[in-house]
């Protein structure tokens, strides 16, 4: 059994070894015939003489072709700002579009058999790797060395691990071009999906993220299997990303509909007021397109308040939502690198309500250039200045680099602790007008700390649990781990009235004797 | 100002410090020689076995002590003079007290088995046995454990998560069939054996062997058998750690003689805790009680005496709590390992083998006396509270889904709990269950 497990190890290292260097197999060859039918009609004269002189050579990598094609466009439009002719800027990505199209070499010829070969093996691998502790360990909580190991304690596999994250996110959201062969490898599974559409670096993250959500999610399944709780959470996660996230938004578009994540809201959706998006559903998306958008309202207006009152922040946090189905499979390796100290916790409380602010101020400014038919508000340019703004440092740098990048380094909830103000919005109903609560069991605690080590939040749910009180944080994902990890049968999620929820501490001690705050 | 002193910061001398600083200004020193701050000695497992850093078990951040004014003192107190109210250090300081608290904890016990004293030969229970198993056990292949019973079992349990070959001698004819009934002591057995342990029952140690330079070569059994191994676990149980107590004037025994407010014969003297001999009875309690939360219980009703509100050692229904590798397991009330006479049991056991209850009550007047739960939780606060009433057995199984504690999705077994009492005592439920 260890021998298959070494096995998958490394037919999964070795596929992606396969897929790190297959950024590096192409060659690109720009043809005029690629110009004529990538470039748009409009730039096409202005665009000709300068492009004309690369037709046909040959470029060894990504990097040096994309980084052409890309200063070749910037000369242009350095000179057409130089003399004012703001109708001249071209801000259309051809650096992504055309090195797409010129790409030679065997991603091309033999697209499908790498993709077979990347996520077929790197599939085998992990499952050959996780199946058969079903048969090596017992069912139970087997946390057995995750501080003696490189991966999990912030070790050389760690800091290596979240070397490569970090920088997959900046290569995704600011450098696509670099990844074109990546997103060319998924174009076969984009075709199945939707034959007439094409793959780009989001259905490209969409998919491995999908990809690692699913088979992280049979690791945490089989980890967790002695718990109903854990496996039926984990399922939830699992069918939310593969269905509603990932599947059924590519086949809404094939079927002509505007694309829609049906799980997503605002703010963590934070382009849902945009006017493109408002457009897009309420005058080209039809009648659906009108049920998108009030489905949209209506979640976050309706569908919050009343979720987390009956359940909790959890029916959305740790079973629904996108980021959290991440962090609680593809993340839970790491659960126990946060941060439990009270200093992070105030700093968690500035950071993460200051980002629900923003997004307010940044939503009312957009919506209010939406109605108006303005672009600006109080004089102050509204995308300038608060739109681009939240998109680069909230939506890419804070949500993916530092979220999912820093995994291996702070945890993997960073992002959905520090930062979403959909979990602010969801904790501030949790806190104040909710039944929901961790509750602790009489005089049972034994203070041994593996509730607050692996709170994945970071609460420190022993302090709670070692003087009886009920915990009601707002932070809380209600992932449940505490109480599985418990060795003593202290701690419970439980849904019960709402009074006696910040009741007095109820720890069983000495008679007559009571707690003090 | 008075200057209240506390040898410990276990758990027990801990919990006083706090709830002195609680509702009093005086001023606190504890002192310790085992760890610069207090950590939870429960969680010593789960470090070795890499569950948790050392950082981890530490209930309070380090800045806690300062910003409760609580000194910490890290040196170990070798003398006790209570003529002149001073402590005498390892390091030759002198530390005075107005009013001095023991709670020096235990050590794991020896009976003077020839080998002892070997290298790798070691019990658990300190910070220091951590370190000194952490050294004992590198690059080793078996080792034997001596003591059935909560200690031993995590010891095993630490060895095994290092792929460490565990013999287990135990000598009762179950593992820790001394406190557990015998049904559940044979579900615990299976459960040690299905985790690749050789546990030999009804097995004592004679001898340790040397290997030649002083370290362990094997130990040889009550059955005369020779077992090679290179680590020695000895888990049977625990003593009041006391010996530097000797000349203080203070009344010792196996523990520190304590009254109701746990009072020593010194008047300004008080210990709790592990350490500590109560010199009354209190009913379901043995007179030392070496579990975590009495410690915590007697370290919240010394800082009530102290602080000028004198209360008394009542700690309730017994209740307790362990986990044996997968198993959970919690006790409310006492539940003897054998019926004792005119009381009733009833046992359930799922057919999985990992679950199982037993409930103890009074044959004639059908009061509830105890329950042990394996691999289902149950909630502390109901039991209590029917243990205090005095309920019948037919209420406490009439109300057992209320005290279910286990997680939501979890399979619940009140229903067949309830059915198999029915057949086999049908006189004794009432109507509106049936």
């Amino acid at each position: 059994m260890q021998v298959a497990r070494i096995i998958g190890l490394n037919i999964f290292l070795a596929a992606l070894f396969l897929f790190l260097s297959l950024l590096f197999f192409s060659d690109y060859t720009l043809t005029k015939e690629i110009f004529q039918s990538k470039v748009k009609q409009e730039h096409q004269q202005r665009l000709l003489p300068v492009f004309e002189k690369i037709f046909d050579k040959t470029y060894p990598n990504t990097f040096v072709f994309a980084n052409e094609i890309k200063n070749t466009v910037e000369d242009l439009n350095v000179e057409a700002r130089n003399q004012q002719q703001w109708d001249q800027v071209i801000y259309d990505d051809y650096a992504g579009t055309l090195t797409k199209a010129s790409t030679q070499g065997i991603i091309v010829e033999y697209t499908l058999l790498l993709f077979i070969l990347i996520f077929g093996g790197g599939t085998l691998g992990a499952l050959l790797f996780i199946l058969p502790k079903i048969s090596i360990e017992a069912p139970g909580i087997k946390n057995n060395n995750i501080f003696h190991h490189a991966l999990n304690n912030r070790g050389w596999i760690g800091i290596l691990l979240g070397t490569l994250l970090i920088s997959f996110y900046i290569l995704l959201y600011f450098y696509d071009a670099y990844v074109t062969n990546w997103i060319i490898l998924v174009e076969p599974l984009k075709k199945l999906i939707n034959p007439n559409g094409d793959s780009s670096q989001w259905f490209l993250y969409g998919f491995l993220y999908t990809f690692a959500v699913i088979v992280m999610g049979i690791r945490m399944l089989i980890k967790y299997r002695h718990s109903n709780y854990q496996m039926v959470r984990t399922a939830s996660v699992m069918f939310f990303q593969l269905a509603i996230a990932f599947l059924l938004p590519e086949i809404l578009v094939r079927l002509n509909q505007p694309y829609f994540d049906f799980k997503n809201m605002w703010p963590l959706d934070y382009d849902f007021f945009d006017a493109w998006h408002i457009n897009m559903l309420t005058e080209s998306g039809g009648s659906v397109g009108l049920f998108m958008f009030v489905w949209g309202i209506t979640l976050f207006v309706v569908g919050v308040p009343v979720f987390v009152y009956f359940f909790g922040k959890r029916w959305y946090c740790s079973w629904v939502c996108g980021c959290g189905g991440l962090a609680e499979t593809a993340g839970d390796p790491f659960r126990q690198l946060s941060d439990k100290s009270l200093k992070a916790w105030k700093v968690e409380r500035w950071m993460v309500h200051a980002v629900l602010i923003f997004a307010i101020v940044m939503t009312g400014a957009v919506l209010y250039n939406f109605i108006t038919g303005t672009n600006s508000i109080f004089g102050i340019d509204t995308y300038t200045h608060l739109r681009k703004p939240y998109g680069f440092f909230v939506g890419a740098i804070f949500s993916g680099v530092v979220g999912t990048g820093f995994y291996p380094l702070m945890g993997n909830r960073v992002w959905c602790r520090f930062g979403c103000p959909l979990a602010a919005y969801l904790g501030f109903v949790q806190r104040f007008k909710s039944r929901f609560r961790i509750t602790t069991n009489g005089g049972q605690c034994i203070s041994c700390g593996n509730c607050s080590t692996y709170c994945e939040m970071g609460i420190d749910v022993r302090w709670y649990a070692q003087r009886g009180q009920n915990i009601v944080r707002s932070s809380c994902v209600g992932c449940g781990v505490c109480s599985s990890v418990c060795p003593r049968g202290v701690l419970n999620l439980e849904v019960k009235e709402e009074e006696g929820r910040f009741g007095k501490p109820i720890l069983i001690g000495n008679n007559g004797i009571k707690l003090q705050d | 100002m008075s200057k209240i002193v506390i040898i410990g910061n276990g758990i027990a001398g801990v919990t006083a410090a706090r709830h002195i600083r609680k509702s009093s200004n005086d001023s606190i020193t504890i002192v310790s020689s085992e760890t610069e701050h207090f950590f939870s000695r429960t969680a010593l497992m789960y470090i070795f076995m890499g569950h948790m850093k050392f950082e981890n078990t530490k209930p309070y951040e380090d800045w806690f002590w300062k910003k409760n004014k609580i000194d910490l003192v890290y040196d170990h107190v070798n003398a006790v003079e209570t003529q002149n109210n001073t402590l005498i250090c390892r390091s030759g300081k002198k530390i005075t007290f107005d009013t001095l608290i023991l709670a020096t904890g235990s050590q794991p016990n020896k009976f003077g088995w020839p080998g002892q004293d070997l290298q790798c030969v070691q019990g658990l229970y300190s910070y220091q046995d951590l370190q000194l198993m952490e050294q004992n056990s590198k690059g080793i292949k078996k080792a034997v454990i001596v003591g059935g019973g909560l200690i031993g079992i995590e010891m095993a349990e630490m060895l095994l998560s290092r792929n460490i070959e565990v013999t287990f001698l135990v000598r009762e004819k179950e593992f820790w069939s001394n406190v557990l009934p015998m049904q559940e002591a044979k579900l615990i057995s299976d459960h040690v054996r299905s985790h690749h342990v050789d546990l030999r029952l009804e097995t004592e140690l004679l001898n340790i062997q040397d290997n030649g330079e002083g370290k362990v070569k094997g130990i040889v059994t009550s059955k005369n058998e020779s077992i090679e191994c290179q680590l020695v676990g000895l888990t049977v149980g625990v003593s009041p750690s006391i010996s530097f107590l000797k000349d203080s004037g203070i009344k010792i025994n196996r523990g520190v003689l304590v009254n109701e407010l746990m009072q020593t014969n010194i008047a300004n003297v008080y210990a709790i805790g592990d350490c500590v001999e109560r010199t009354y009875e209190l009913s379901g309690r043995r007179n030392i009680e070496q579990v975590w939360y009495t410690g915590r219980m007697m370290g919240e009703v010394v800082a009530q005496t102290i602080c000028g509100s004198p209360t008394k050692y009542e700690p309730g229904p017994w209740f307790n709590s362990a986990k044996f590798l997968d198993i959970e397991y919690q006790t409310y009330g006492n539940v003897s390992p054998q019926l004792k006479a005119n009381e009733s049991e009833f046992y359930w056991e799922h057919s999985g083998k990992k679950k199982a209850m037993h409930f103890i009550w009074d044959t004639s007047s059908q009061v509830f006396i105890g329950i042990n739960s394996f691999g289902i939780r149950l909630r502390h606060e109901k039991f209590d509270a029917w243990l205090r009433a005095k309920q019948s057995i037919s209420y406490v199984l009439e109300h057992l889904a209320e005290a279910n504690f286990d997680p939501e999705f979890f399979r619940r077994h009140e229903p067949e709990i309830i059915q198999a009492f029915e057949k086999q005592f049908p006189h004794l439920l009432s109507l509106s269950l049936k």
